[in-house]
């Protein structure tokens, strides 16, 4: 039988299960499925652009932790004296969950949104809103973390990994993903063009190049250092490193936190903004 | 009987005025870009570097030890960007090349045209960028001709390069990202851009020696503040460069008549 | 399977106010029709098919379908429903058969469920060749039947199809018009819009005509050719020129008469006879042509204009 008419169907049974809860109109509680679509895709498509994104950290560790390492020498954080290599490390690790997660929510997401139309094809199936913002910002996490398990390997055979802190950076690194990714998403939502996406561009290099990934931001004058310490580059490297160095006090938490609040509004806005697009 | 322009320069006056609709974002990259590593990497990460060496690297300050390597970088990426671009465009998302090898136009005048705009566009960015680096002292005013016309030279030379890579481009899915992460990064890293090349494992400096970026910035340094350079080594360069650009652009004209005719 | 009362849907309009895309319609659908909504681009086809689709929110009005409000049960409306919209949505990232089985997974239906579903999906829609081709390898043909072969994944009770056959050649537009109508006879409930009148009369067993976001007629194909049209009519060219010239001469021929810009439409129950008549007038038409009516010229008397110019 091609089509089972007026009986109930498995679908609609599996839809029936969640019909009257309170988030039932957003949610079916299939996140999932999206990231296994997104990993059908990598298989089919997007290897070698997935790939890349191991590369980019490593190659900036091996110039920046060597090459201009031999003429820093030593710099010292949180009273430690530290090889300029071990200094930048943990920030180019925050630095990649930053760039894939907001490669993965800003470009893609804007192509599968406008040309390729997926979302649409996804909100006329039982999916909500929240499923999708979910299944996207969690892939966008998911390969965060798979960079960061890459780069720590890099980390612990180059000896830049001493503590076992240092296991926590893949957490970190996924909550780091995580709420970049919500953000990434939320705002390429609100986006009609490619171009205004390329602007985004602009403000994510000053947040790599300033935000203490290459030098201590006491470099800085004071009213500056504090602007600094809000933006989330730093508040990402200031997590990495300190569980890097071991450094683990109430600020870690902080961070955690901020991030998490982060991630919530741009879960939030996500949600809404996909409804308003395509259940309006 | 007038004198009439030659026929590449119809294509590099629509590339120019394409360009000028795009002025804003072209400056604010072209230069934003080369500017933010100039404040980071130049006065943030210098000031480390002078605390540990008082003398310098080379027995310069960072600052003007890493200038002549920003300027090229800024010249090869404006290279990469107007060449790479464009090429795209004409043969893949708006096709106009076609169009235009419909008319008088043929291929290789087309790639000479792509070029020509692109060396404008590269002249337009040296130029400003000099400017920055000598408003921030990086750059003595005499180095303003040999230095701005070095590095010229080495973003023409990458363009050529580049008109003939992307002409072979079919499917642009993530060309220029590729391109972006595992040729030009690779490139501004490991040329002895942000340090010596010397400071770079043997088994790694060998990037440097190809890297038309090294060459130009060799160049550049013993142009601008006397770093040592042999007579020998000074003529390879220039000579790899040339060669570069000169057979890219053959290979370009060749690949942009032959895809522009079958 | 649907009630729409007084139905409207109003998009904000520049510089101020709204535009009506839909202005109040009134629709019931039962189980097992196939049920047709024609018009011509921008009369509020798609927007009622998306309102009835659970993907758009009404203004106002009264909309259930199978007995529930999309706005408040919208994603299990959606699980009773397959949606083959105007323009393709299927992912060019995946193969064929990945596409069938990513969207049975947003379903929530098991793999194991779905890989033999897929199988008869794929031969129903005569795809196994291309099981394993990328979406964007496919004719628009093909990517059409992917299309149903994908609305259909989930088993649906109601088909909402939107110009299913806009774009295509006419070989692959009757390659689906066969599969429609294979579907159709299994008993599934069939929406569809278009603006094809052949499409139309083959495919629907009830239609409304739409025009300016409102419903102008209703009834099944013959029954609105018999209500708005002759049974024949009798089409004249004497030149882009002329044709505004004869008219008058024509008068008394037939019982209604329509000069469009490049041809005279007669509509007469005696086709060839009037023809006849008009040569015996003296005016001899360029072309002629005397056939039966069809959809095309309810159109054209109700909305006043031609479906192809519209």
């Amino acid at each position: 039988m091609i089509v089972q008419a007026l009986t109930t169907s498995a679908a609609v049974a599996i839809a029936e299960r969640r019909a009257g809860r309170p988030d039932a109109g957003i949610r079916s509680g299939r996140a999932h499925t999206l990231i296994e679509r997104n990993v059908l895709a990598l298989r089919t498509s997007n290897t070698i652009s997935f790939l890349s994104g191991f590369v980019e950290p490593v190659i900036f560790l091996l110039a920046f932790g060597y090459g201009v390492g031999a003429l820093v020498g030593t710099v010292s954080y949180a009273g430690i004296d530290a090889s300029y290599a071990a200094f930048v490390a943990p920030a180019l690790l925050a630095a990649s969950a930053m760039n894939g997660a907001i490669f993965d929510s800003t470009f893609n997401v804007f192509f599968k949104m406008h040309f390729m139309r997926v979302y649409q094809a996804m909100m006329s199936t039982s999916l909500g809103p929240l499923d999708v913002a979910l299944g996207e910002i969690g892939w966008a996490m998911i390969r965060g973390a798979a960079y960061a398990v890459g780069f720590l390997a890099v980390m612990t055979v180059a000896g830049l990994a001493t503590t076992w802190w240092a296991l926590l950076l893949i957490p970190a690194a996924m909550l780091i993903a995580f709420a970049f990714a919500s953000i990434g998403m939320s705002l390429t939502s609100l986006m009609s063009s490619f171009q205004q996406l390329n602007w985004l561009q602009f403000v994510l290099l000053p947040l790599f190049l300033f935000s203490g990934t290459f030098f201590p931001i006491t470099a800085y004058p004071e009213w500056l250092q504090v602007l600094v310490t809000m933006t989330p580059l730093w508040q990402a490297v200031a997590l990495t490193r300190n569980l890097a160095f071991g450094v683990i006090d109430l600020s870690t938490l902080g961070h955690v936190l901020y991030f998490a609040a982060i991630a919530i509004v741009g879960l939030y806005a996500t949600t809404r903004r996909l409804d308003a697009l395509f259940l309006r | 009987m007038s004198i009439s322009a030659p026929p590449s320069f119809r294509v590099a006056e629509y590339r120019l005025r394409n360009m000028w609709k795009w002025r804003n974002a072209i400056i604010a990259f072209g230069l934003g870009n080369p500017v933010l590593y100039l404040v980071s990497i130049g006065l943030g990460v210098g000031t480390l570097i002078n605390a540990n060496s008082p003398d310098g690297v080379e027995g310069v300050p960072y600052l003007v030890f890493l200038a002549p390597a920003l300027l090229a970088i800024a010249a090869i990426q404006a290279g990469q960007d107007e060449v790479a671009f464009p090429t795209l465009s004409g043969f893949i998302w708006q096709r106009l090349f076609v169009g235009m090898r419909a008319t008088s136009l043929t291929g290789g005048q087309i790639a000479d045209g792509v070029l020509l705009a692109a060396f404008v566009r590269i002249l337009f960015t040296t130029l400003t960028y000099w400017l920055v680096l000598w408003l921030f002292g990086a750059v003595d005013a005499g180095s303003a001709l040999p230095l701005i016309t070095v590095s010229t030279f080495a973003g023409l030379c990458w363009g050529g390069l580049t008109l003939a890579l992307t002409a072979r481009v079919t499917d642009e899915g993530g060309y220029i990202a590729l391109m972006w992460r595992l040729v030009i990064m690779p490139m501004f890293l490991f040329s002895g851009t942000f340090y010596p090349l010397t400071n770079l494992p043997i088994a790694l400096q060998w990037i440097g020696w190809i890297s038309p970026l090294w060459h130009a910035t060799e160049l550049g340094r013993w142009l601008s503040y006397g770093a040592p350079l042999p007579v020998w080594q000074a003529t390879i360069s220039i000579g790899y460069l040339a060669a570069l650009g000169l057979a890219g652009l053959l290979l370009g004209r060749r690949f942009f008549e032959g895809r522009l005719t079958t | 399977m649907i009630r729409a009362r007084a139905l409207t849907k109003a998009y904000p309009a520049k510089p101020s106010g709204e535009l009506l895309a839909v202005a109040g319609i009134d629709l019931d659908v039962a189980p097992g029709e196939s049920f047709g909504i024609l018009g011509a681009n921008g009369a509020g086809k798609s927007t009622t098919m998306r309102m009835i689709g659970a993907t758009l929110q009404r203004t106002s009005g009264e909309l259930t379908i199978l007995g529930r409000d999309p706005i408040h049960e919208g994603p299990l409306i959606r699980a009773h429903l397959g949606v083959v919209p105007q323009q393709d949505t299927l992912d060019t990232d995946l193969t064929v058969r990945e596409n069938l089985l990513t969207y049975g997974r947003y379903f929530g239906l098991p793999r194991s469920q779905l890989r033999p579903r897929i199988e008869e999906l794929l031969d129903f829609t005569q795809l196994q060749d291309k099981r394993d081709a990328k979406v964007d390898s496919l004719s628009g043909g093909m990517k059409r039947r992917l299309t149903i072969a994908r609305s259909l994944i989930n088993e649906p009770s109601m088909l909402l199809l939107d110009e299913p056959t806009t774009g295509l050649d006419p070989q692959a537009r009757h390659i689906l018009w066969d599969r429609l109508f294979h579907l159709r006879e299994t008993g599934v409930t069939l929406i569809l819009t278009t603006h094809y009148m052949d499409e139309a009369e083959q495919l629907c067993e009830r239609l409304v005509v739409m025009d300016d976001g409102r419903i102008v007629a209703e009834g099944a194909p013959a029954e609105l050719i018999r209500r708005y049209s002759s049974r024949e009519v009798v089409e004249v060219r004497f030149g882009a020129q002329r044709n505004a010239e004869v008219v008058p001469h024509l008068q008394g021929i037939g019982d209604r008469l329509e000069l469009l810009p490049d041809r005279i439409l007669i509509y007469t129950d005696t086709g060839e006879s009037d023809l006849q008549e008009i040569v015996a007038r003296g005016h001899m038409p360029i072309t002629a042509l005397v056939r039966r009516a069809s959809l095309e010229d309810v159109f054209l008397r109700l909305t006043g204009r031609s479906l192809e110019d519209a």
